[in-house]
């Protein structure tokens, strides 16, 4: 196994051309997340507006891997309820961490791509770096 | 010599690899090629045996038992002490602590010369290029005692800091200076003698951080005249879990014990104890006695091969490195032009250096991601994640030639 398995196209597409990728204007919640273990940085901006994602952006200095996985992770979260957002992390974690689709990421063909993140441990936590920083927003990060 | 060659004649690479069973790993079809030497070192086989045979026919507790084993470890043990003071030309040899490791002996001298000597309003001096280790113990610190630190800035060109701003900086009587003798991101080698002399003459008590230097370059602390020096044996071809401590005796003398228990005590009743002197008063609890032989094997060893062979030939690869990865696009060099120290810390444009490392891995190498435990000095460089390749005795040009190669690859992979 090596990082060509890792590293696949449609990633690589995502990770030098990301989408939702800048500051957001007028957003109702932002958070940062930060990986020590190898420098990756990212802030999360959302717009929330009557309970639903209208929006949301990122912007980071990180790999590959985890601006690949912010960048589908904005394309998948907008138009979710805020409950959706959180249920959807909570099955990427399971999706990045064990390989297992659940009832949340498996009908997500975007998400397909970080299937085989678990077959390499040191990279685990750099696709699941944006999604902490998107459920730290909505839970903690309410912009006055 | 063919031109393009890096080390001296004398020195015969391919003896020394023999003697290092890591390079029996495969990684991606070949001896794996460690390049994290800045992390820790590779251990000799007369390290790995001189370790299993205490362990086999030496091993008990030190200093307390009457019978013949415990004699034999407690002669092994205060063996590698003297040895400790021969390699880094102490004075005696009772200036030598066994600590943890690097962090722990500055930890001890926050600790203990610290808290006797630092008061509130007082001026702990770093520089910015301190690893984590160098900076966190004086921070809280000064937090405890209402004590102020300053940083010698780095210099926007690469090349360290300025013996100028460090001069004027002394000056002012900071209580102590606590620098890198090598800096493990800026490639950099501070003249830790010229500023010992500048601080001796203002009073100020120094402490080096010799993590990157011990069995890089000849390190003599009786040349350096600093107060207190402190390394890792990890980092010396040696064991996990142990590091030095040297302190000048009569500063070790007039500082407090910090951490409490057995072998530190001469007498003790149900109302008190009296501290035995330095080293021991240093040394609480069984210490790491098959590690300090390990570190008495790795520093005859060192020896052996050579400091000054050892650190020209691993400046030399590092030059080679640094070299070569200037002339690739988009990459970016940190440190001095010249006198480059044994390693190359570098970032590459529209790759980040977690992916760096992961694609080198297979090819076999092994390279540093991250911030390297310098994150204040990596963010004021404006990288807060770079990867390095740091360089032993044991490394080749072939392998800096691997190097540059796969990242040539990279290059082309994530920038296509």
């Amino acid at each position: 196994m090596n990082s060509d398995e890792l590293y696949q196209e449609v990633l690589l597409q995502h990770s030098r051309r990301p989408k939702n990728h800048g500051p957001l204007a007028n957003p109702t919640h932002r958070a940062d997340g930060y990986n020590a273990l190898c420098g990756d940085e990212i802030t999360v901006e959302v717009r929330l507006s009557k309970g639903t994602a209208e929006a949301v952006h990122f912007q980071a200095s990180a790999c590959a891997i985890c601006t690949a996985s912010a960048s589908i992770m904005t394309c998948e979260a907008i138009g979710l309820t805020e409950a959706e957002v959180v249920a959807l992390a909570n099955s990427f974690r399971k999706l990045a961490t064990d390989g297992v689709s659940d009832s949340e990421t498996s009908h997500r063909s975007a998400l397909e791509v970080m299937g085989t993140i678990h077959r390499f441990p040191q990279r685990v936590k750099c696709a699941t770096l944006p999604w902490e920083a998107l459920t730290a927003a909505l839970r903690e990060g309410a912009i006055e | 010599m063919p031109p393009n060659s890096t080390s001296s004649p004398s020195f015969d690479v391919n003896r020394w690899r023999a003697e290092f069973p890591y390079l029996d790993v495969n990684v991606a079809g070949r001896p794996v090629i460690y390049l994290d030497n800045g992390a820790s070192t590779q251990k000799p086989r007369v390290v790995i045996d001189r370790m299993a045979e205490l362990a086999a026919h030496e091993y008990a507790n030190v200093h307390r038992g009457i019978h013949e084993l415990s004699n034999r470890a407690t002669a092994a043990y205060d063996a590698a002490r003297t040895r400790s003071a021969k390699f880094l030309n102490a004075p005696q040899e009772e200036c030598i602590i066994f600590t943890r490791g690097t962090t722990e002996s500055i930890n001890l001298v926050a600790n203990t010369w610290g808290e006797a000597h630092i008061q509130p309003g007082d001026t702990i001096l770093l520089t910015e290029m301190e690893h984590h280790s160098n900076l966190i113990p004086w921070q809280q610190l000064a937090q405890r005692k209402r004590a102020i630190v300053k940083y010698v800035p780095v210099m926007e060109n690469g090349e360290g800091i300025d013996p100028d701003v460090v001069s004027r900086m002394l000056r002012d009587r900071p209580k102590i200076f606590a620098f890198p003798h090598i800096s493990n991101t800026m490639a950099i080698t501070t003249p830790a003698a010229m500023y010992c002399a500048m601080a001796r003459a203002e009073e100020v008590v120094t402490l080096i951080d010799g993590a990157q230097s011990a069995a890089h370059i000849p390190v003599d602390v009786k040349e350096i005249g600093c107060d207190f020096l402190a390394c890792s044996a990890h980092k010396m071809c040696g064991p996990t879990g142990l590091g030095l401590l040297y302190g000048r005796f009569e500063l070790l003398e007039s500082m407090p014990p910090w951490q409490f228990g057995g072998e530190m005590v001469d007498r003790v009743d149900f109302t008190g104890a009296k501290f035995r002197p330095p080293p021991a008063r240093f040394e609480a609890g069984t210490p790491a006695i098959i590690e300090t032989a390990g570190l008495h094997a790795a520093m005859d060893f060192i020896d052996g091969v050579g400091l000054e062979a050892i650190r020209d030939h691993a400046e030399a690869l590092a030059e080679k490195a640094a070299s070569a990865l200037r002339k690739l696009p988009g990459v970016r060099v940190f440190g001095p032009r010249e006198s480059r120290a044994h390693l190359v810390t570098f970032t590459i444009d529209g790759v980040h250096a977690h992916d760096i490392v992961f694609f080198c891995n297979d090819r076999g190498i092994a390279l540093r991601a991250g911030h390297h435990c310098a994150q204040p000095l990596m963010r004021k460089l404006g990288a807060p994640a770079s990867a390095r390749a740091s360089f032993h005795l044991y490394n080749t040009e072939a392998e800096v030639d691997a190097l540059t190669h796969a990242l040539q690859e990279a290059i082309e992979f994530f920038c296509k």
